[in-house]
C-alpha cells in the first residue's frame, strides 16, 4: 500500500509541472498578450510551423533514403553505414550550428576562399545566408534524422522479403514495387520517427536562439526574460504544448499501427545487389549524409579545440566539467530511483491505475525543455514567495529564494524531463523476468531479497547501466532548462558553449561543445550494438 | 494436350553447393504437378527460379514454349505471367482484400478491375470480406486471398510454395482438397511444392520427387506409390521399413522370415519394402513373429514385430487385437516382391 502511494505521489509530482503550464490557460491573460498578438505571436506559429514542415520533409528524405540503402540494398561500406549513420545523434543541434556558422559565414573559410578564387568583395555575390529558418531546418535535419533511420531500417529489415517477390510476380517493376509496397509498409515507421523529429525541433531552443529565428521556444523566453511576464510565458508555453500534444498523439497513433505491419520473416532481407555508379553513388550518398551530420562538424570542432585548448582548458574548464557531470550524475542517480519505484510496482500491481500513473510519469519526454522549466518555476517561486512574505511578517526576515535558485529545482526539471528515457530501459529489463523466474528462484530455497539479489541485479544490471548512461548524456546536452533554472553563476558545458558562441567566439566554444559530442558518442556506440543483428550471408 | 512447363536440366548452384542438379520436369496444360522431397532437397530452390526469383546456372525454363530462364538471360519476375502463393501468404498489410487481389490488374480498366476482383472473391468464396484487413482474416481465409490474388492476372502456371503449411493439420487436407477441385474447374496448370506427401497425393495429377537437388523420380502418386524405382523412393512414400532379405531364383522371399539360414548361392541379398498391409494379422497362420512393441490408433493396432534375426517391421492388426510386448503374433505375409532392390540394407525407417 504504502508504495502505491509513493507511485502516485511521485508521479503526481512529475506530472505537476506540465499541470501547471495547462491551467495557465485557464488563468488571466495580461496586457503583454495584446502586445504578443499585435507584433510576434503569428511569427512564432509561422516560423515553428515552417521549421517543423521542412524539419519533417529533411528528416523524412535522409532517413528514409539511408534506411532504404542500408537495409535493402548492397553496396561497397554498406555495414559500416549501417551503425555510422547513427552518429549525428551524438551532436546536439545547437552545436552543429555553431560549427556550420563558423565555416559558412561571412568570415569563414568557405566565402573566404571563394572571394580569393574570384575576386569578389563584400555585396559583390550572394551566398545562402546560414543563420536562418532554412538555414536551422538544415541544421535540425542533419542531426535529427537518425530517429526517422532507425525506425525505418528496423521496419524494412522485418519486412518479409516474398511481399516484394509477390509485388513483382503479379507484374509490378522493382520501382513500382519500391514506391507500392515498400514504402508504404514502411510508413508507420517513418510517421513514427519524423513525429519524434518533430518533438525535439519543437523542444530545440540553442539552434534557432543562435540563429535569430521567432520560435515558440525564443518567445517563451523573450516574455520571460524581456517582459517579465512569467505567467505570459506560461501560456505560451501551453500553446507548444498543443502542438507536441498533436506529435505526440500522432507517435502513439503509428505505433499502434506498426504491430499489424509487423511481419516477421523467416528469411533474411535479400539486398538489392548495386554495381558500378549505382553502388558509387549509394556509397556516395552515404558518406555524404554522415560527413555533413557528423565527420564535418566534428573535425571542425576538434581543429578549433585544438587551435585554443591553452586558453580554454583550464581549473574554469574542470569546473564546467565537474558542475556538468555532477548536474547529471545526480539526475540520473534520481530518474534512476523513481524508475525503479514506478517499474516494480507496476510489476507488483499490474493494475489499471498503475499502468495510467506509469504513463502519466513518462510523459515528459515529449515535453520541450523550455517548458518544464516554466512549469517548474511557477510553483516553486510561488513557495520562496509565500514563505518570505510568512517570514518577514513574523520574524521580520527575508528568507530570499530558497528553493527556486538552488540546484535541487534543476535536478527535479531533469527528473520531469527524462524520467521517461530511464524508465523504459528499467521496464524493459523487467518484462525480461518473468514472474515464473521469481517463482522459480523462491521454490529453490531463495528469500525475496535473495531472489533481489542473485536474480534481478544481474538480469537488470545492463537495463541499469543503460538508464543512467542516456539521462546523464541527455542532462549534459540539455540548454534551456539549465539556462532558466541554473543557480546564478552556475555553467554547465552546454550553457558555457551556448554562452560563447552568442559572443561570437566560436572556437572557444569548441572544447566543451567537442566534450558534450563525445560523452554523447557513449549511449550512440551503446545503440549501435543493440541494433538487430545482421544476418551473416551465406 | 501441349506442354505448359518444360524444364531441362536446370541446375542452381551457389558458389560450391549445388542446390539444384540437371534437374527435368515438364507439366501438361491443365494439370497439377507437385515437387515433394524432404527439406533442403532444392524443391522450393526450383519453384523460385521457375518464378524468376533465382538464377539458374544451367539448363533452361521455359513457359508455353517462350524461354524464361537461361544461365545467360533471364526474364524479369513481372514479365513472365506466372502467379505464386507464397508460404507465409505474403498479403500486403497496407491493402484490404479487395486492394491486394487488384494489386497486379493495373492493365484493366477500373471498371473491368472491380468486375475481376469481385469474380475472383466469389471463387475463393469471399465475397463478404472484400473490404476486411488481411490481419482480421484467419489462416484459411488468408490462404485464399493469395490464391485469389495469385489468379487475379491470369497467369501461364500458377506455383505454390508449401501453401498449406501456415495452416492446421485438420484444415490441410480439405484445404488441399478444395484448392484442387477450384484449379481444376478453371483448367489452371499448377505446380505445387511441399514435403508432405499426404498434401501431394491430395493435390497433385504429377508428382517429381527430389532428393539432394536431383530428381528422383516423376510419376503419379499410384505409381509413386506402388511401382517406386529406387528404395529412396520406397522410404520416403507412405510408411513401411525397409529390411534386407534373401530372395531365390524363382521369387521367393526365403530368408529371414523362413529362417533358412544363410543364404545359398542361387538366392541374391536384396532390400525389400515391408508396407504395414503387407503383413496383416491371421488368426490360423503358422507363422509367428515376436511383438516388439503396440501402439494402438482406434480401429486398428500398429504391430513393431520382430524377425528372426531381430530385424523389425510393421504389422497392422485390428483394434481388438490386443498382444503386448513379447508375446507371438499370428500373421499372415504378402509380400511385394517388386518393392524389391538389389543390394545391402542401410536399415532406414521411414
Amino acid at each position: 500500500m504504502l508504495w502505491r502511494i509513493a507511485m502516485i505521489l511521485s508521479a503526481g509530482l512529475v506530472a505537476m509541472p506540465v499541470a501547471v503550464i495547462a491551467a495557465s490557460l485557464l488563468g488571466p491573460y495580461s496586457a503583454a498578450w495584446t502586445h504578443l498578438l499585435d507584433t510576434v505571436l503569428l511569427d512564432y506559429i509561422v516560423n515553428s510551423l515552417l521549421l517543423m514542415l521542412g524539419v519533417g520533409a529533411g528528416t523524412l528524405l535522409l532517413g528514409a533514403s539511408s534506411a532504404w540503402l542500408t537495409a535493402l540494398c548492397e553496396f561497397p561500406g554498406r555495414r559500416v553505414f549501417s551503425w555510422a549513420l547513427l552518429l549525428p545523434l551524438a551532436m546536439p543541434a545547437y552545436i552543429i550550428a555553431y560549427t556550420y556558422t563558423g565555416l559558412l559565414d561571412f568570415a569563414g573559410p568557405v566565402q573566404s576562399a571563394l572571394r580569393e578564387t574570384f575576386g569578389w568583395h563584400y555585396g559583390d555575390y550572394w551566398f545562402p545566408p546560414i543563420r536562418s529558418l532554412g538555414g536551422a531546418i538544415c541544421m535540425l535535419s542533419l542531426v535529427l534524422y537518425p530517429y526517422v533511420y532507425l525506425l525505418a531500417r528496423i521496419a524494412l529489415l522485418e519486412q518479409s522479403p516474398a511481399l516484394v517477390e509477390a509485388s513483382r510476380s503479379l507484374g509490378r517493376s522493382a520501382w513500382q514495387t519500391l514506391f507500392r509496397v515498400t514504402l508504404p509498409l514502411a510508413r508507420p515507421a517513418l510517421a513514427a520517427g519524423v513525429s519524434l523529429a518533430l518533438m525535439e525541433t519543437l523542444a530545440d531552443y540553442g539552434t534557432v536562439a543562435y540563429f535569430g529565428v521567432s520560435a515558440f521556444t525564443t518567445g517563451i523566453f523573450r516574455t520571460w526574460y524581456g517582459l517579465g511576464e512569467l505567467h505570459t510565458a506560461a501560456q505560451l508555453a501551453a500553446f507548444l504544448l498543443i502542438f507536441v500534444l498533436v506529435l505526440f498523439a500522432l507517435e502513439r497513433h503509428s505505433r499502434a499501427r506498426l504491430r499489424f505491419h509487423k511481419m516477421h520473416s523467416a528469411r533474411p532481407p535479400s539486398r538489392i545487389q548495386l554495381r558500378g555508379w549505382r553502388a558509387a553513388a549509394a556509397s556516395t550518398t552515404a558518406l555524404l549524409i554522415l560527413t555533413a551530420g557528423f565527420l564535418l562538424p566534428a573535425a571542425q570542432l576538434g581543429v578549433w579545440a585544438a587551435q585554443h585548448y591553452n586558453s580554454v582548458f583550464s581549473a574554469a574548464f574542470l569546473a564546467l566539467l565537474g558542475n556538468s557531470f555532477l548536474l547529471a550524475a545526480l539526475a540520473s542517480l534520481g530518474c534512476l530511483l523513481l524508475a525503479l519505484l514506478l517499474g516494480y510496482g507496476k510489476r507488483a500491481y499490474p493494475g489499471r491505475l498503475e499502468t495510467g500513473v506509469t504513463r502519466l510519469a513518462s510523459m515528459g519526454y515529449a515535453v520541450p525543455g523550455t517548458v518544464i522549466a516554466v512549469g517548474v518555476m511557477i510553483p516553486f517561486a510561488w513557495m520562496d514567495n509565500t514563505l518570505d512574505g510568512w517570514l518577514q511578517q513574523t520574524l521580520g526576515v527575508s528568507s530570499g529564494l530558497l528553493i527556486s535558485g538552488t540546484l535541487g529545482t534543476l535536478v527535479f526539471a531533469y527528473v520531469v524531463r527524462f524520467l521517461a528515457v530511464s524508465l523504459q530501459s528499467v521496464e524493459a529489463g523487467l518484462t525480461r523476468i518473468r514472474p515464473a523466474i521469481d517463482e522459480s528462484a523462491r521454490s529453490l530455497g531463495q528469500t525475496p531479497l535473495g531472489v533481489l539479489r542473485r536474480i534481478h541485479l544481474p538480469m537488470l544490471r545492463t537495463s541499469l547501466l543503460s538508464a543512467l548512461l542516456l539521462v546523464f548524456v541527455d542532462v549534459l546536452k540539455e540548454l534551456p532548462t539549465t539556462l532558466i533554472l541554473r543557480p546564478f553563476n552556475f555553467n554547465t558545458l552546454a550553457v558555457r558553449a551556448h554562452e560563447l558562441a552568442s559572443d561570437e567566439r566560436l572556437a572557444e566554444a569548441a572544447l566543451p561543445a567537442l566534450a558534450i559530442v563525445l560523452i554523447g558518442l557513449l549511449p550512440v556506440i551503446l545503440l549501435t550494438r543493440s541494433m538487430s543483428p545482421e544476418p551473416t550471408e551465406t | 494436350m501441349s506442354q505448359q512447363l518444360e524444364l531441362q536440366q536446370v541446375s542452381v548452384r551457389y558458389g560450391a553447393t549445388t542446390a539444384v542438379d540437371n534437374a527435368s520436369v515438364t507439366l501438361q496444360s491443365g494439370d497439377i504437378g507437385c515437387l515433394l522431397g524432404p527439406s533442403g532437397c532444392g524443391k522450393t530452390t526450383l519453384l523460385r527460379a521457375i518464378a524468376g526469383f533465382e538464377p539458374i546456372t544451367a539448363g533452361s525454363i521455359a513457359l508455353c514454349g517462350v524461354t524464361l530462364s537461361t544461365p545467360q538471360r533471364r526474364t524479369p519476375p513481372e514479365q513472365r505471367k506466372v502467379g505464386m502463393v507464397f508460404q507465409d501468404f505474403a498479403l500486403f498489410p497496407h491493402l484490404n482484400v479487395r486492394g491486394n487481389i487488384a494489386f497486379g490488374l493495373s492493365a484493366l480498366s477500373s471498371r473491368a478491375r472491380r468486375d475481376r476482383v469481385e469474380s475472383l472473391l466469389q471463387l475463393v468464396a469471399l465475397s463478404g470480406h472484400g473490404d476486411a484487413w488481411p490481419h482480421e482474416l484467419s489462416g484459411g481465409q488468408q490462404q485464399r486471398v493469395a490464391l485469389a490474388r495469385a489468379l487475379a492476372p491470369e497467369p501461364e502456371i500458377l506455383l505454390l510454395d508449401e501453401p498449406f503449411s501456415n495452416l492446421d493439420a485438420e484444415l490441410r487436407t480439405v484445404l488441399a482438397a478444395d484448392v484442387r477441385e477450384l484449379l481444376k474447374r478453371s483448367a489452371i496448370t499448377a505446380l505445387l511444392v511441399t514435403h508432405d506427401q499426404h498434401e501431394a497425393f491430395a493435390m497433385a495429377d504429377q508428382i517429381t520427387l527430389l532428393n539432394e537437388g536431383r530428381v528422383v523420380q516423376t510419376a503419379s502418386p499410384y505409381d509413386l506409390y506402388h511401382h517406386p524405382l529406387s528404395p529412396f523412393v520406397a522410404a520416403f512414400i507412405g510408411e513401411g521399413a525397409i529390411i534386407t532379405a534373401t530372395i531365390n531364383r524363382s521369387g521367393e522371399v526365403t530368408a529371414p522370415f523362413t529362417g533358412a539360414g544363410e543364404p545359398g548361392e542361387t538366392d541374391a541379398r536384396y532390400q525389400l519394402l515391408i508396407r504395414p498391409g503387407d503383413i496383416t494379422y491371421d488368426a490360423g497362420s503358422t507363422t509367428r513373429l515376436r511383438v516388439a512393441r503396440q501402439s494402438f490408433r482406434g480401429a486398428h493396432y500398429l504391430y513393431e514385430l520382430l524377425l528372426p534375426d531381430g530385424q523389425r517391421v510393421p504389422c497392422l492388426a485390428p483394434g481388438h487385437i490386443d498382444v503386448p510386448a513379447g508375446a507371438m503374433l499370428p500373421v499372415s505375409l504378402r509380400l511385394q516382391t517388386h518393392l524389391a532392390f538389389r543390394g545391402e540394407s542401410t536399415s532406414r525407417q521411414a
